[in-house]
């Protein structure tokens, strides 16, 4: 290119058209689009997605697996390890350990998924109303937050757990009485951001209606929030459930969850170590796999707060 | 012999997928005393030249290619140590936002002696007394008091003198100042550059002077270069480039200055939004916006001209040939 | 600032008075009694009547309530069931040392190591040393600490038989249960400060340290470490509520005889004036530290303190 030959003709206009010269070389992806773009480039958010639905498919299908259950007793075969009979061992009653475990596993989910989803109802509800409504109303619901996040939220649970029959459905009720109030306090902490940002305003200024603004801008920017929290606070369930277990006033055998597990295991450490291992492993990976794909997606959709 | 001396500067970041050539074959020099404008908009390439001559970059930043000659020594392989004795001394840098430069949590007056500290051997009193000193030569009043303040008890215009302070304390050779008015308000933007014009008659250092605005640059500079695209694409005195602009870019730079006398309201634009650095154009940055564009320019890149003995232009209109087939079209008419 | 303290200890009593208030009430809906079924069923009913009137169980729920928040503010919490006779508030005071030695050493090694993880990560951003935090900060964010410490027990005390692990006997005691509780403390700190540096690092005022030719350690001691250290304080809350969650379990894995395992105890044994106290001994804690973390704030850094005295 650089030796072709200068010829008249190349010193004739060649004027860009208007378009041309307003056009964006790269193509545009949306936030959402770029946001999911992001997360399948973050090997770990997609390793720890993939672990995750391993684990919650083992926790539903895991069971029937296996021609035994997770309440039948054998003292003909107590304490057994891990087997091609008994495939994660058995328990000091002789129960297979492996239904064991994934019951136990889908037990802990269940609470922690519905326990979260409460608390997203609850916080989200709280935090806009008194985020939209402002004023006398936002002040009185702002004055109950502060004094129910001055309680550290086990206290609570602990004493609602003593009250109540123990059971699935008390501690679910329990972690949502506690666990409502920091969604509440960012879901209102967002809209308030939101609502004196300048797209906001100009939307305003555009004479965009309240009900246009909260559809849409509000909603789809908070949404980000939303759903990285209850990333969040599922791990915090599972973490909640399975610690009142093993202190003792959660959940009771026969009865089986990843805290029962981890508490009988830990009777016997000494002598079968195996039985706190597996249930530790699992709930280990939940965990972490939770925390990683929770980061994953913050990093992802939530440009501010991308390091 | 030049102060600096900067020939065919190449800079390019890199990004999640792919690489900005955010400065493309960059050369200009600056002699003792001199004020150097480099004016272009936002992402022309302006600050990243003279943070790759500070060895400054972003981590994903890299000088590619070219010569970085500083008083007679060729600083382009320094390391980071010997960088080190050089900036804050020799070179010294001014930025653009005192709100965010100065760090919150020090006093200014730590801030000021921490440079001393480093490059002149003094006692930790003649710190002192130089720093209120400097504090003084800047125009801050009550020195004393300011010394012990943090830089949130002061006002922007405050923050950037203290700024302007630190940069001068060792008196540097060359002063590098980041387009140092943007964010003040107006008012303050004119006491910033009067300050700077006069400490450098007092103290006799050079200035590098990085700004999008025309505007301010006839009363501070000598030397102006225009940058677009990651190239500079005119270069001249003052005088060359106010009077005798031959580059269409420069021309609506010009144009669009704001005047008090002109009757018409409406601001003169330039249409058109600046190159992808990550695939630049093969032909001249500036020809998709060029009103004057012809064939060759959206094809090959044209030569640096010299038009007078300080005057250069990037442009094809400068060709030979480009003038003949002008007069042709003349003809026609 | 003078009105900003009085507010905060204002809530500080809202808060406590709305703990105890709740606690007292549950702890009285409860079925049951706090006694022994099989032994006071055995007992006629005028010393069954006896035993209910000598700890007050005997007066209508409001009597008993007003009484208590009397005698709480006196710092008169009752008398325990589960260790008869004794003063709620002498076991809690013999509790409290125990407790202190294992909270402040886990406090002490997860800042210390903490600190260092998270800095070294920030400044070797994206290698293996950073990665290498960042497992290790996952970890102690997901993993139990009941899990960590029945780890620790199994394999300091049981396989390799270098720690003691069941008895508090000696300082070394103290070894296991506050490195078990460090674990999440390491985590929270390490994966904080990364976070905090990367911020500060790009700010302009390093960059404009960077220009002032200062040496890198002085840049990381003075300019970064200082400005991304302060926010630490904000999360102590949040370390402080893992620690004394933590040491609910942890205490009673290694049966530390501090507040944690006393709590643990009297929960499983209904001990209702044992709990209550502890209740609100742990919540005055929590919310003491919290007030003491926020006043810190204010007068460490200096934004902050302006913009509360111009209010």
């Amino acid at each position: 290119m650089q030796n072709t030959e200068l010829t008249d003709d190349l010193f004739s206009p060649a004027r860009s058209g208007a378009v041309e010269r307003e056009k964006i070389s790269r193509p545009m992806r949306s936030g959402f689009q770029d946001g999911w773009f992001r997360l399948k480039q973050n090997k770990g958010a997609v390793a720890a997605l993939a672990i995750l639905l391993v684990l919650v498919a083992l926790a539903f299908l895991g069971p029937l697996l296996t021609k035994y259950d997770y309440y039948t007793t054998n003292y003909g075969a107590i304490f057994q390890s891990p087997s091609a009979e008994h495939w994660f061992g058995t328990d000091k009653f002789g129960r297979d350990q492996w239904a064991r475990v994934w019951y136990g596993t889908r037990i802990s989910l269940l609470i922690a998924v519905v326990a979260a989803t409460l608390d997203l109802l609850v916080g989200v509800t709280y935090g806009s109303i008194s985020a939209l409504l402002g004023g006398r109303t936002d002040a009185v619901m702002q004055r109950i937050v502060e004094v129910l996040v001055g309680i550290p939220n086990l206290i609570i649970v602990i004493l609602l757990m003593m009250v109540m029959p123990a059971g699935i459905g008390t501690l679910i009720i329990a972690m949502s009485i506690s666990g409502w109030v920091n969604m509440a306090r960012l879901v209102r902490a967002e809209i308030l951001k939101l609502k004196n940002h300048e797209f906001v305003l100009a939307a305003r200024l555009l004479d965009a209606s309240n009900g246009q603004i909260i559809l849409r801008h509000l909603i789809p920017n908070t949404v980000g929030v939303i759903v990285i929290n209850t990333m969040f606070t599922i791990p915090s369930a599972i973490f909640t459930e399975a610690f009142l277990s093993f202190i003792g006033i959660g959940l009771q055998e026969p009865k089986a969850s990843l805290g029962v597990l981890i508490n009988s295991g830990f009777q016997v450490i000494n002598s079968h170590p195996y039985l706190l291992f597996i249930s530790a492993i699992v709930i280990v990976l939940i965990m972490v796999c939770f925390s990683i794909l929770g980061d994953g997606l913050r990093d992802a959709f939530d440009p501010q707060m991308r390091v | 012999m030049s102060l600096l001396e900067v020939s065919n500067l190449h800079i390019s970041l890199r990004t999640q997928d792919s690489v900005v050539k955010a400065v493309r074959g960059v050369s200009f020099s600056l002699e003792p005393k001199d004020t150097l404008a480099i004016v272009g908009e936002s992402g022309s390439g302006k600050s990243m030249t003279v943070k790759g001559i500070m060895k400054l970059l972003p981590k994903a930043g890299r000088v590619t290619d070219g010569k970085i000659v500083f008083d007679g020594t060729d600083i382009t392989q320094f390391g980071e140590r010997q960088m080190r004795k050089l900036n804050g001394s020799e070179i010294s840098m001014i930025f653009q936002d005192p709100m965010t430069s100065l760090n919150p949590t020090m006093t200014v007056g730590k801030q000021i002696m921490e440079v001393l500290h480093e490059h002149k051997k003094m006692s930790a009193q003649n710190q002192k007394a130089r720093a209120v000193e400097l504090l003084s030569l800047v125009g801050i009043s009550s020195p004393e008091k300011r010394f012990g303040q943090y830089p949130h008890q002061l006002s922007g215009g405050m923050r950037q003198r203290v700024v302007i302070a630190i940069a001068l304390a060792c008196d540097p050779k060359i002063l590098v100042a980041d387009e140092p008015t943007t964010a003040l308000d107006v008012t303050i933007q004119a006491q910033i550059l009067e300050l700077m014009k006069s400490l450098q008659d007092k103290i006799s250092t050079s200035i590098i002077l990085i700004t999008h605005n025309l505007g301010v640059v006839a009363n501070i500079a000598n030397k102006v270069a225009v940058m677009y695209g990651g190239e500079i694409v005119e270069s001249g005195t003052v005088d060359d480039i106010f009077y005798e602009a031959q580059h269409p870019y420069t021309l609506g730079l010009i144009a669009s200055i704001p005047k008090i006398h002109e009757e018409s309201v409406t601001l003169k634009t330039i249409p058109g939004t600046p190159p992808d650095l990550i695939d630049p154009p093969a032909g001249c940055p500036f020809a998709p916006r060029c009103d004057k564009a012809m064939k060759i320019c959206h094809l090959r890149q044209p030569e640096n001209k010299q038009i007078s003995g300080t005057h250069r232009s990037a442009c094809w209109l400068q060709h030979s040939m480009a003038k003949q087939a002008a007069e042709k079209e003349e003809h026609h008419e | 600032m003078k009105t900003y303290i009085l507010k905060r200890i204002a809530y500080l009593f809202v808060t406590l008075l709305v703990i105890m208030t709740a606690t007292f009430f549950l702890m009285h809906s409860l079925p049951g009694t706090p006694f022994d079924e099989d032994k006071i069923s055995k007992l006629s009913p005028e010393q069954q009547r006896q035993i209910y009137a000598s700890y007050g169980l005997d007066q209508p729920v409001h009597v008993q309530y007003f009484k208590y928040l009397g005698n709480v503010f006196q710092g008169d919490f009752g008398t325990s069931t589960l260790y008869a006779g004794h003063p709620v508030r002498n076991i809690l005071m013999s509790r409290i040392v125990p407790s202190a030695i294992v909270g402040i050493q886990a406090v002490l090694i997860g800042l210390a190591i903490g600190l260092l993880l998270g800095v070294v990560a920030a400044y070797r951003h994206n290698t293996s040393l950073d990665y290498l935090t960042m497992v290790i900060s996952v970890l102690g964010i997901s993993v139990p600490n009941f899990v960590v410490a029945a780890l620790l027990q199994y394999l300091f005390g049981l396989k390799w038989g270098l720690l003691p692990v069941a008895y508090w006997e000696s300082y070394s005691s103290s070894v296991l249960p506050s490195l078990a509780l460090s674990f999440g403390v390491i985590a929270q700190i390490a994966r904080f400060i990364r976070t905090e540096m990367l911020t500060v690092l790009q700010q302009d005022y390093i960059l404009m340290a960077k220009s002032k030719g200062l040496s890198p350690v002085r840049i990381l001691l003075r300019h970064a470490l200082r400005n991304s250290m302060l926010p630490v304080l904000t999360i102590l809350g949040a370390i402080t509520v893992n620690v004394l969650t933590g040491s609910l379990a942890v205490e009673s894995i290694y049966s530390v005889p501090g507040i944690g395992s006393l709590f643990v105890d009297t929960i499983k044994a209904n001990d209702y004036s044992t709990i209550i106290g502890l209740t609100v001994f742990y919540s005055a804690f929590y919310v003491v530290v919290i007030l003491i973390i926020d006043l810190l704030y204010c007068v460490i850094d200096p934004r902050i303190r302006l913009a509360s005295a111009k209010e």
